[in-house]
């Protein structure tokens, strides 16, 4: 077996150092890494603190009232002489607001992908894609004052004479036509994602738009497209200012679109506005809302995630 | 260029045409990528175009099943001529999905649907309206036994078909291409993607299933058109320079550009 020869290192021709580990250039990879560490931590930090405020602040709520009257509770009146802490009437109040909203924003905004990703000419999507992003520049405040004294009157003249000032059914279907754009625009960019060859296999196999959209391009977009859903909803139950303005503001255990009720979020808005005692029990409630408040958008994102492994493709 | 590119095979011993390729033009947009091709294309045979990158033989090939149609701004000049009917499948009043729904195709990269590998197979079928179970059960399984799968999967039919390995898939979408038994199968370099042993057994079957198809395919790979084809076109610059049986042309090319190509000294 012959000796690998390896050339003599001839006097100052060969940098004996070039090969070696820089020391500058190591500094500056280690800063750039801690830096971007460091934005990434950002996000997660403030995701902890809040977490911890709203525990922390809960504590002292549920020391003055018990976690079992809070959840089973169907009366929440803080502010009265005789205060009672059943947080049973918000949530009815944002999941009746959010499945209104859901009901409209969800055909509505997969229909508007399934059409602008899958049949629009090119100049429509350029026209609506834009119309549709102006929607959700509009101020949810807007939206508000546009329920209450546009839409609401509006129903009362026409199909529902019945339908009171304040209600539940106007911020909802109001809501979700503000969450159109948010499904309509995310699900587009799911189903456009879909590989080109795999729409050219479908109407290879001498299949029609209805049938390629429908049966190929949705499934192999299902993950994204339940993300915007997922986001969606997320938005609608956080949503504030239309349900502060259009639904009342009392707290009211019905899952009935005609009543007036109030929200988790309509409720905090409130309250903070007032101004109640710092530790009192009253503004403790606030914490523990918002703590209900956070745990349904976490189940919503678990929810979320779990959907997006189920359905995850590899194209 | 060529005068007359059918006269080779109208030497050949009288057998059926399945397509006629006629004076066909195409244009992407104001480009004429494709300039007065006339080819036929004989029944239960495979032809193979052959040529340099960008001479056009993958837009020939999606001419035959109306690929272009789907995006906006293509234009088709000439016919091409399906037989027995003697129709012209490039005319402004053939429906473009009545034409696919005769001509199937297989991609260069396996592109199965994200479905099981069962709902691949039958996907085609039941775009033509075919509900039974028995049998749509009965075209899966013949058409995956066709397409050499059937004893891999047949247990694992309900599996999500992105779990199987690249040729695997390769020859589902053959299998999924087979299932409704189509006129002519066009092959866009079906194993541009695929190692040499997934490649060796699908130009295995390429051989075997043009007992039931015409077959034309796009292939970069000169060795394998000299192996699966029977008859070769070569293409340069959107123009057919050469057609001929496969021996001759990879033998005794006629023309000088052929021979370049072929050997090497060129593309």
């Amino acid at each position: 077996m012959a000796a690998i020869s390896y050339p003599a290192a001839v006097g100052d021709t060969v940098d004996p150092t070039r090969l070696k580990h820089k020391l500058t250039r190591n500094l500056k990879e280690r800063f750039i890494e801690l830096l971007l560490m460091f934005c990434g931590l950002v996000a997660v930090f403030t995701t902890v603190a809040i977490t911890i405020i709203l525990v922390y602040e809960s504590i002292g709520f549920f020391n003055f009232v018990s976690v079992w009257d809070f959840i089973t509770g169907t009366v929440w009146t803080p502010l009265f002489e005789n205060p009672q802490y059943g947080i049973l009437p918000l949530v009815s109040g944002t999941l009746t607001i959010t499945a209104i909203a859901m009901l409209v924003a969800v055909p509505m905004g997969t229909v508007i992908a399934i059409y602008l990703s899958e049949f629009a000419p090119h100049g429509a999507r350029e026209a609506i894609k834009p119309a549709l992003e102006l929607i959700q520049a509009v101020p949810t405040i807007v939206f508000g004052y546009f329920a209450l004294l546009f839409v609401t009157p509006m129903l009362q003249a026409t199909i529902l004479p019945d339908l009171p000032g304040f209600n539940m059914l106007v911020p909802g279907l109001v809501i979700g036509v503000a969450t159109i754009p948010t499904i309509a625009t995310l699900a587009e960019d799911a189903m456009r994602a879909v590989p080109g060859a795999m729409r050219e296999a479908a109407y290879a196999m001498g299949g029609n738009k209805m049938q390629v959209a429908l049966q190929v391009v949705m499934p192999a977009a299902v993950s994204g497209v339940v993300a915007a859903y997922v986001l969606a909803m997320a938005r609608a139950i956080g949503e504030t200012m239309v349900v502060a303005i259009a639904a009342g503001q009392n707290a009211n255990f019905t899952f009935n679109p005609m009543e007036a009720a109030a929200t988790l979020t309509a409720y905090i808005a409130q309250v903070s506005m007032g101004d109640l005692e710092h530790g009192s029990v009253g503004y403790a409630s606030i914490f523990a809302a918002g703590l209900v408040l956070l745990l349904m958008t976490l189940v919503l994102n678990l929810a979320g995630h779990f959907l997006r492994q189920r359905y995850r493709r590899a194209y | 260029m060529v005068t007359e590119p059918l006269a080779q095979a109208a030497a050949a011993p009288a057998a059926a045409i399945k397509a006629e390729v006629r004076d066909l033009s195409f244009y992407y947009g104001d480009f004429k990528s494709l300039k007065g091709i006339s080819l036929p294309i004989e029944e239960h045979k495979v032809t193979a175009l052959i040529g340099p990158s960008g001479c056009g033989k993958s837009t020939l090939l999606r001419c035959f099943n109306r690929m272009h149609d789907l995006y906006p701004g293509n234009r088709y000049e000439g016919a091409i001529n399906l037989f027995p009917d003697n129709v012209n499948i490039l005319a402004r009043d053939v429906d473009p999905i009545e034409v696919r729904m005769r001509i199937g195709m297989v991609f260069q990269k396996p592109n199965p649907f994200p479905k099981s590998i069962y709902d691949n197979v039958a996907y085609g079928l039941r775009v033509r309206g075919l509900r039974n179970k028995t049998e749509l059960d009965d075209r899966v399984e013949k058409a995956l036994k066709g397409a050499a799968l059937w004893e891999e999967v047949k247990n694992r039919l309900d599996e999500v078909a992105f779990a199987m390995s690249g040729g695997q898939q390769q020859r589902l979408c053959i299998a999924r291409a087979l299932a409704t038994e189509p006129e002519l199968l066009l092959f866009d370099e079906p194993t541009s993607a695929l190692d040499p042993i997934a490649t060796g057994s699908i130009e295995e079957l390429i051989q075997e299933i043009r007992e039931q198809v015409s077959i034309l395919i796009v292939t970069h790979n000169m060795q394998q058109a000299a192996r699966v084809s029977d008859y070769t076109a070569y293409m340069y610059l959107g123009e057919l320079i050469e057609f001929g049986k496969t021996d001759n042309i990879f033998v005794k090319p006629q023309r000088k550009e052929t021979e370049d190509y072929i050997t090497g000294r060129f593309g």
